[in-house]
C-alpha cells in the first residue's frame, strides 16, 4: 500500500510499504477515509524528537471504514465508519479506568525509552516516534488499530466525514484543556494559538460556560477564523502588546485561566525569540517555551496554567518563581480522548460544535508532502489540510 | 542544514542513551542494594485475582529462579506484584551487558510487563511488522534502542 515516510529531517515521502496486519486479537484494520496534518507532526519532521526512523508511517489523527475484525473485538464489524483516538488505550489499566487514557500503561511497545525520559512511559500514540510506541501511523491506505474496542468510535449518521475527522485529535485535546483547566461560568479564559487545537479549547471553554474567552496568534486568516467561526475575541500579538491588553481586558486581575496551545516551536517577536532559537538549533534546550512562559505571567493570582501544546524534554528560562509567588496551578497533559469523543460526537451531531472550517486544504496522498510544506509555512491561509488516500 | 539536523539528531539520541547509561553506571555504586533491587509493578486486578503460583505464562516459566512478592496495593490500585533473580552474576548489569542484550534482568523486566498487561489488557501488544522498511544509520541506533526498550526502563 501507500504510505506517507518520514525519511529524515524535513524530509517525507509517499512510498510503498506492506500492508498492516492482525498482530493481536483486539485489533480491526481501518481503511483510511482521511486523516489530517497537525502541528505535533512538525515535531517529528523537524528532527526535535529524535526517535524516528526512515521509512516510518506518521500520522496520527484520522478517520476510516474497518475492514477486518480481529477475534478478540465485540463492539465493531467491518463496514462501520469509525474515528479513531490518536492515543492508544487498552482501556484496563488503572490510569484507563480513571479516564487517563494518553497514560495507559500496556500500549507503548517501546515502555524503556520513555521512562528514561519521563520518569515513566506514556501511552502509545499512532506514528509519533518510536518513544511514544513505535506504532504506524496513518498517513496510509490502512492502519491497524490495537485496543479498538476502546479507541475507535461510530460515527452518527448525519455527521460528515470532514467533520468527524477533527474528533480523532484536535477536538478532544483542546477541550481537554479547558475541562482539566476547570474552566467554569464566569471566568475570564486566554488561549495561545489559533490552531486546530487552540480554536477547539476556545470553543470548549465557551460551552463550558467562560465569560470572555481571548485567543491569541500572529496569523490575520486565523484570527478571523476563531473570531467568525469561533465566538472568540481575538489579539494580534504582533501589534498589541498581549499582557498589557489582558489586564486591561480583565480589570487589571489576568485571565482566570490560561491555555497555551502553541507548542515545543513557538514563534514569538520579542528578542527573547532569537535566544530561545538559538538554544534550542544548539540543543541547549529542546524545546522553546515563549507561550508558556507568557501565559504564566498573564495568569491572575490563583489561576489555572493549561499547558496543552507538546514539549518533548527541557527548557530554559522557567519562570518557575512566578508560579510559586502567585500561586499558580499548572497543569498540562497528553490528550485523554476516550474520555471525550462519544460526547464530542453528540455535540457535533447536535451543532454545538463546528469543525469543518478548519479543513482549509484536500489533498490526495501522493500530494500530503506538498501539504506538509504548506501547513508548515502556513502559506495560502493553511489551518489543517485533509489528507483523502482515496483521492 | 538538512545533514546539520541530522547530526544533532544522532548526538541527541546518542547523548540521551549515555546520560541515561550513566545514571545507572553511576547510582549503582551509591546504591549497593542496586543489584538485588525487586522490579515492581502495579497491576489493576484485586489481590483475590492474582496468586503467585497462577502468574501469567512469562513469570510461571522462570519456575523457581525467581522470587515473588504480591501485595495490595494502597488506595484502589490494585495489587503490586514485585520479582527478583535469586542469582544475578556480578557483571550481568553492565552498560555493555545491557546494551548487547546479556543482563537477565531485561528478560524478567520483560516478563513482568508482559505478565501486567496480560493480566489487565488480556494481551500483550504487538509492535507493527516490519518495524521499517528500509533503516540508515540514525534510525538502526534507534531500532538498537527500541529492541532493549521493552526490558529497560526504571520499573
Amino acid at each position: 500500500m501507500k504510505a506517507l515516510c518520514w525519511e529524515g529531517v524535513n524530509k517525507l515521502a509517499v512510498e510503498q510499504v506492506p500492508d498492516p496486519v492482525l498482530r493481536n486479537d483486539q485489533d480491526v484494520i481501518v481503511r483510511l477515509i482521511a486523516g489530517t496534518t497537525c502541528g505535533s507532526d512538525l515535531h517529528l519532521i523537524g528532527g526535535y524528537i529524535p526517535f524516528m526512523r526512515s521509512g516510518d508511517v506518521i500520522g496520527h489523527e484520522f478517520l476510516g471504514e474497518v475492514v477486518e475484525v480481529g477475534a478478540g473485538v465485540r463492539r465493531h464489524k467491518v463496514g462501520d465508519r469509525v474515528v479513531v483516538c490518536s492515543f492508544v488505550g487498552c482501556g484496563r489499566c488503572w490510569y484507563c479506568t480513571h479516564d487517563l487514557w494518553s497514560l495507559c500503561d500496556n500500549t507503548n511497545t517501546n515502555p524503556g525509552i520513555g521512562q528514561a525520559l519521563f520518569g515513566a512511559d506514556t501511552g502509545g500514540i499512532f506514528g509519533y516516534s518510536h518513544a511514544m510506541g513505535g506504532l504506524r501511523g496513518s498517513h496510509a491506505e490502512y492502519v491497524r488499530v490495537p485496543f479498538a474496542d476502546y479507541g475507535a468510535f461510530p460515527v452518527p449518521e448525519g455527521v460528515d466525514d470532514t467533520s468527524a475527522l477533527f474528533v480523532s485529535d484536535s477536538v478532544p485535546t483542546g477541550w481537554m484543556g479547558a475541562d482539566l483547566a476547570g474552566v467554569k461560568p464566569g471566568d475570564v479564559v486566554a488561549v495561545w494559538g489559533c490552531g486546530a487545537v487552540g480554536q477547539m479549547a476556545a470553543r470548549a471553554a465557551i460551552l463550558l460556560g467562560a465569560e470572555r474567552v481571548i485567543s491569541i496568534d500572529r496569523i490575520p486568516e486565523r484570527l478571523e477564523m476563531t473570531e467568525r467561526h469561533i465566538g472568540s475575541e481575538v489579539i494580534d500579538y504582533t501589534t498589541t502588546d498581549v499582557g498589557a491588553e489582558l489586564r486591561e481586558r480583565t480589570g487589571g486581575r489576568g485571565p482566570d485561566v490560561c491555555i497555551e496551545a502553541v507548542g515545543m516551536e513557538a514563534h514569538s517577536d520579542s528578542p527573547v525569540h532569537l535566544y530561545d532559537q538559538a538554544k534550542q538549533q544548539l540543543r541547549l534546550q529542546t524545546d522553546r517555551p515563549t507561550a508558556v512562559r507568557q501565559a504564566i505571567h498573564a495568569c491572575r493570582k490563583g489561576g489555572t496554567v493549561f499547558v496543552l501544546g507538546v514539549f518533548a524534554g527541557a527548557v530554559d528560562k522557567f519562570p518557575l518563581g512566578a508560579v510559586i509567588n502567585k500561586g499558580l496551578t499548572v497543569r498540562g497533559a497528553q490528550q485523554h480522548g476516550q474520555r471525550y469523543i462519544p460526547m464530542l460526537l453528540d455535540r457535533l451531531a447536535a451543532g454545538e460544535l463546528s469543525t469543518a472550517h478548519l479543513a482549509t486544504h484536500t489533498v490526495p496522498l501522493d500530494e500530503a508532502p506538498r501539504a506538509y510544506d504548506m501547513f508548515k509555512e502556513k502559506n495560502d491561509g493553511c489551518v489543517r489540510a485533509v489528507i483523502r488516500p482515496g483521492g | 542544514m538538512t545533514l546539520r539536523k541530522s547530526l544533532w539528531a544522532a548526538a541527541a539520541v546518542l547523548t540521551a542513551g549515555a546520560v541515561v547509561a550513566l545514571r545507572r553506571s553511576t547510582a549503582r555504586p551509591a546504591d549497593p542494594a542496586a543489584a538485588d533491587r525487586w522490579l515492581t509493578v502495579t497491576i489493576n486486578r484485586s489481590p483475590a485475582d492474582i496468586q503467585a503460583d497462577k502468574l501469567p505464562t512469562p513469570l510461571q516459566e522462570y519456575g523457581d529462579r525467581i522470587q515473588t512478592r504480591i501485595r495490595p496495593a494502597p488506595g484502589d490500585r490494585g495489587t503490586e506484584v514485585a520479582v527478583r533473580l535469586k542469582d544475578v552474576p556480578s557483571d550481568a548489569s553492565s552498560v555493555p551487558a545491557r546494551l548487547t542484550g546479556q543482563d537477565p534482568r531485561q528478560d524478567l523486566r520483560r516478563s513482568l510487563r508482559e505478565a501486567k498487561a496480560l493480566l489487565e489488557a488480556g494481551e500483550v501488544l504487538l509492535p507493527d511488522t516490519p518495524p521499517t522498511t528500509h533503516d540508515k544509520p540514525g534510525g538502526k541506533l534507534v531500532g538498537l534502542l527500541s529492541r532493549r526498550a521493552g526490558g529497560e526502563g526504571v520499573l
